[in-house]
């Protein structure tokens, strides 16, 4: 088994925010989804959710608020699992609710 | 209380704790002559209350002899010390060289401090987890070697060298009955659930053996949990909520088993033997575990038992037990949790989503998982059901279980 990170990022949203009767059905997707990888015990670690503020910091004092500036997307999360290989790793990526989303999951071996 | 049950019953109740006082008075290491005091103790008490009748204070007379032969054997060893083995150095707390003024306190708060602090040394994380349940069950229950042998299905030589062998780590480890650093008390404490946790499943999941005496495992088990609540130090939420799992489960203790002894499954057993008051007290202990922010496995397994002492079958039920069981995951894998995981979702979810995720379980050599997958098959591919239903019964060594599976397979035709 190899560890591997799926890192979690989701476009920026302009639209209304979401009913919480929205969130809690988005809540179940994603507890069903840790939990159907915990229950194969392949999840390392829970990882963290990241805040949605940040800062990027640059070369000669050059700080802007967040990264969207250049790309539309930012990093929500990110989780540990167990995997026998890239691919297996990809597959249990590839039901992840971030994709439900128009995000996406970048999945990358932890290098020993 | 009958005469004929008084001494049956004050050695349940009495005999550990003697055993805990005089035991933390002399040390760890001379527990087996804490121990020979307090069976003296009763054997004198059967003897004398035989021919000059009850005393008037059972309990008092019995610490008050159990006092004095506690001193004896100090002045007698402080004795020894002095003349004959001056090097001989374990401690004798607060005694006198000149061997003047014993105390042995055997006031409500040193029995209570005693048994805890007893529990500690036990649940000491260098002792191994099943001879910790031998331990518990000889030390702090005062279960004799015949019962604790019944409850693990084995024979006296297994278990006398069972506790022989912890009695020695126990010693070579030099571990002292106290309560642990307030730094360290968390950690310990751990252990010590985890133990009570065990003992408990313990009597509630071993089959075969004694019903009567399985339930007195699982009621010691009730108990040992109480006492933590009895002190500020070790009063903390996941007690409460392991004392609330434990009431749960307790609830159905008459309805699982029928007049033969034989396991009645949870949907065919009749919710009029569900003991009521214990699922209030389970309810009452939950409630109050939920103070601070720890949630530990025992607050997820707490409320999945309380989800089961409700018979109606809705969907809401299934999707928050699910949910428990999503949490239990995240927090500790084991392979119980994800068979009532896939379980559960079959029943918020639907069987098809439940079977694609029990296929990634990766536990094929568990009987439980092909019982499990039986089930799910059941009305959806009748052949693949009885084909898992088969391996189940091929895999399982349990008798209980046997006769389930061979129920189900016999609803299929087979």
């Amino acid at each position: 088994m190899k560890d591997f990170l799926l890192i979690f990022r989701s476009p920026e949203h302009a639209g209304p925010a979401a009913s919480p009767e929205e969130m809690q059905a988005n809540l179940k997707l994603w507890m069903d989804w840790f939990g159907s990888i915990a229950a194969q015990n392949k999840l390392s670690d829970r990882g963290n959710r990241l805040a949605h503020d940040g800062k990027v910091v640059r070369p000669n004092q050059v700080i802007t608020d967040g990264p969207y500036t250049e790309i539309k997307e930012s990093i929500g999360g990110y989780i540990g699992v167990k995997a026998e290989s890239l691919e297996e790793a990809a597959t249990m990526a590839s039901t992840c609710p971030v994709l439900l989303d128009g995000g996406n999951v970048e999945v990358r071996e932890i290098a020993i | 209380m009958n005469e004929p049950d008084l001494i049956p019953h004050l050695f349940r109740t009495e005999y550990r704790k003697i055993t805990a006082v005089l035991s933390k008075r002399f040390g760890l290491e001379h527990i087996e002559i804490a121990q020979d005091i307090a069976s003296d103790t009763f054997l004198q008490a059967s003897e004398t209350w035989g021919i000059k009748g009850l005393p008037e204070n059972p309990t008092a007379w019995l610490y008050a002899v159990a006092k004095n032969k506690a001193k004896d054997y100090l002045k007698r060893n402080t004795l020894f010390n002095e003349k004959i083995a001056q090097q001989i150095t374990y401690e004798l707390n607060g005694v006198e060289n000149s061997g003047s003024e014993i105390d042995i306190d055997l006031s409500d708060r040193n029995i209570t401090d005693s048994q805890l602090q007893m529990m500690f040394a036990i649940c000491h994380p260098s002792i191994p987890a099943e001879s910790q349940i031998g331990l518990s069950l000889n030390i702090l229950c005062s279960f004799g070697v015949n019962e604790i042998a019944a409850a693990f299905l084995t024979n006296k030589e297994t278990i006398n060298k069972r506790l022989f062998r912890a009695r020695e780590k126990l010693r070579s480890n030099h571990v002292k009955i106290e309560f642990p650093e307030a730094s360290e008390i968390q950690n310990r404490l751990e252990n010590v659930l985890t133990t009570l946790y065990l003992l408990f499943n313990e009597g509630y999941y071993a089959s075969g053996c004694d019903v009567t005496l399985r339930k007195d495992v699982c009621l010691e088990a009730v108990r040992l949990t109480n006492l933590l609540l009895e002190s500020k130090l070790t009063s903390q939420p996941p007690v409460y909520a392991l004392l609330a799992l434990m009431c749960f489960h307790a609830s159905r203790f008459e309805a699982r088993t029928d007049s033969e002894g034989e396991t009645v499954l949870y949907e065919d057993q009749d919710e009029r033997l569900w003991d009521e008051n214990l699922i209030r007290q389970g309810e009452h202990f939950l409630n109050q575990s939920s103070s601070g922010n720890t949630l530990s496995k025992y607050h997820l397994e707490a409320r999945i038992a309380y989800f089961h002492t409700i018979k109606n079958d809705t969907k809401e039920k299934w999707e928050s037990i699910l949910q428990l069981y999503n949490q239990l995951l995240i927090i500790e894998y084991s392979p119980m949790a994800a068979l009532n995981r896939t379980y559960s979702l079959s029943k918020a979810n639907g069987k098809e989503i439940a079977i694609k995720e029990a296929e990634k379980l990766n536990l094929t050599s568990h009987h439980l998982y092909h019982a499990l997958l039986g089930e799910l098959y059941t009305g959806i591919d009748n052949e693949k059901a009885v084909n898992h239903f088969k391996t189940s019964l091929d895999l399982t060594n349990s008798k209980a279980d046997r006769k389930v599976i061979v129920k189900k397979l016999s609803a299929l035709g087979y």
